[in-house]
């Protein structure tokens, strides 16, 4: 099996979006997933949605809004020129800041469930002993909360990997900079290229089939760890 | 129950739509998409009993559904080589018939693209230009081959964004992502997008020309409808829209050299 050298760059690419993406989104997501969890608030439902609506919408309106958006005449174009950062759509942060409303439901219903899990009891024994909310939350919730952490992170950043549709429609396919693998394999067909395709193919299908395989095999029941 | 119900309604009505006596789908390659909408229509006026469904997208793409069997009865592609291979591989039930020209133009949907030439390209305010995947849709090979032949490739290609098609590619520069890009001429004439910006026609003797051909796929063999539409193409009324769309019709290749 050969890879080319876009190939490569392909995959690397791919693997540093989704380590980013993933990352970005465990200090955002783990918040809102908290609070979606703890809360009474009446606009719990609401939010709740919006969280979910990725998963819903297809990536082709996902990915219309952030090309509008993020364009020249949009609201977040016009922001991102007054910092001075210039226009999102054919970059990688572009990427970044796509991926990361198209991954977040992976990353924050997961700890949601986790964090659910627990239950009141855990920190109001720890508030008995005088730990402070934070403290409590991350010496009691985030170790009781980990295997939740880790099967968000791994769903999260497998499901950046396997983004597609919105990659097309904000990305512009620039070699090193917002082709990814899914993109290049979509190349390759349209190219006629069916050997080149079936190569990369593979190894995301590997690769897909690893991270499943790791989810299901190690699956630690979040109700026994407490 | 109620959601039983209403599955029960909606498959009734997918189940009940009327057999239309012929019916056929159209795999079009973006650049036609306005021409083609415009032919549809007069052709349906003038035969109101028959069904004609356009499918527009990129030309190679089609090539490879059809390879596999894709439901399409007539393939318009940008690239002629496309319907060549298909009928070399006995997937046609026609000749291969050329049908139009196209030409490349630098539209913007910010500046007026109509005092550019392929130079201002490298003006510093231009940082991003559109144009379509050169690896697989005509009209980027075709823009590659003007670049290359202004020598201006190596220069502009760090600005290079690329469209999956030509409507794609049009798409990213109507957004205002991309200031300039090199599309279709016939799009860049359609009123939505003339209305802005404004065009430039890139001379023609610096690509191949953009030779762009249809097919009858072999299964729609003997479909009256695929026949009728197939010559409606060569007819008055289709031919001068191509033409209004700035598309060089073969009898009178005159512009194409």
């Amino acid at each position: 099996m050969h890879l080319s050298d876009s190939d490569l760059q392909a995959i690397w690419l791919t693997i540093r979006l989704a380590s980013i993406v993933t990352l970005i989104l465990l200090f955002v997501g783990t918040p809102i997933a908290w609070w979606l969890a703890r809360t009474k608030a009446w606009w719990k439902g609401p939010i709740g949605a919006v969280v979910a609506l990725p998963l819903v919408l297809p990536p082709s309106v996902l990915g219309f809004y952030l090309l509008l958006g993020m364009g020249p005449n949009g609201p977040v174009g016009h922001l991102t020129e007054a910092l001075g950062i210039g226009l999102l759509p054919f970059t990688f942060w572009g990427l970044v800041v796509a991926s990361v409303f198209y991954s977040l439901p992976f990353m924050v219903q997961p700890l949601q469930s986790a964090f659910e899990s627990i239950g009141e009891r855990p920190l109001e024994v720890a508030a008995t002993l005088r730990a402070s909310p934070l403290d409590a939350f991350f010496t009691v919730a985030v170790p009781l909360a980990l295997p939740g952490f880790l099967s968000a992170s791994i769903l999260t950043f497998a499901h950046t990997v396997g983004e597609f549709g919105v990659v097309l429609m904000i990305g512009g396919n620039i070699p090193g900079e917002t082709r990814v693998a899914s993109v290049q394999i979509y190349d390759h067909v349209e190219a006629l290229e069916y050997m080149q395709a079936h190569n990369l193919a593979a190894v995301m299908l590997v690769f897909s089939f690893a991270v499943l395989l790791t989810i299901y095999v190690w699956r630690p029941n979040p109700k026994r760890g407490v | 129950m109620k959601l039983f119900k209403v599955l029960l309604f909606v498959c009734s009505i997918a189940l009940g739509l009327p057999a239309h006596a012929e019916k056929v789908t159209v795999a079009a390659a973006a650049d036609l998409k306005f021409a083609m909408d415009e032919i549809v229509t007069s052709f349906k006026q003038a035969n109101p009993a028959d069904e004609v469904e356009v499918i527009y997208g990129s030309s190679g793409k089609f090539n490879t559904q059809i390879q596999q069997g894709a439901p399409y009865d007539l393939y318009f592609s940008a690239d002629i080589a496309f319907p060549r291979a298909l009928a070399k591989a006995g997937l046609a039930a026609s000749e291969v018939t050329p049908y139009a020209f196209g030409r490349i133009v630098l539209w913007s949907a910010t500046m007026d693209a109509s005092q550019m030439t392929l130079e201002s390209l490298l003006n510093d305010k231009i940082t991003r230009i559109a144009i379509a995947n050169p690896r697989h849709a005509p009209y980027g090979k075709r823009a590659e081959e003007a670049l290359r032949a202004a020598g201006l490739w190596e220069k502009v290609e760090p600005k290079l964004v690329y469209g999956e098609n030509i409507a794609h590619t049009a798409q990213f520069v109507q957004s205002g992502n991309a200031q300039v890009g090199i599309i279709a001429l016939a799009l860049a004439v359609n009123p939505e997008l003339a209305g802005k910006g404004g065009y430039w026609l890139i001379p023609d003797k610096l690509h191949e020309p953009l030779e762009q051909g249809f097919i009858i796929t072999k299964r729609a063999d003997g479909s009256a409808l695929a026949k009728r539409f197939a010559g409606y193409m060569g007819s008055k009324p289709a031919r001068a829209v191509m033409t209004k769309y700035g598309f060089v019709l073969p009898g009178e290749a005159a512009g194409s050299e």
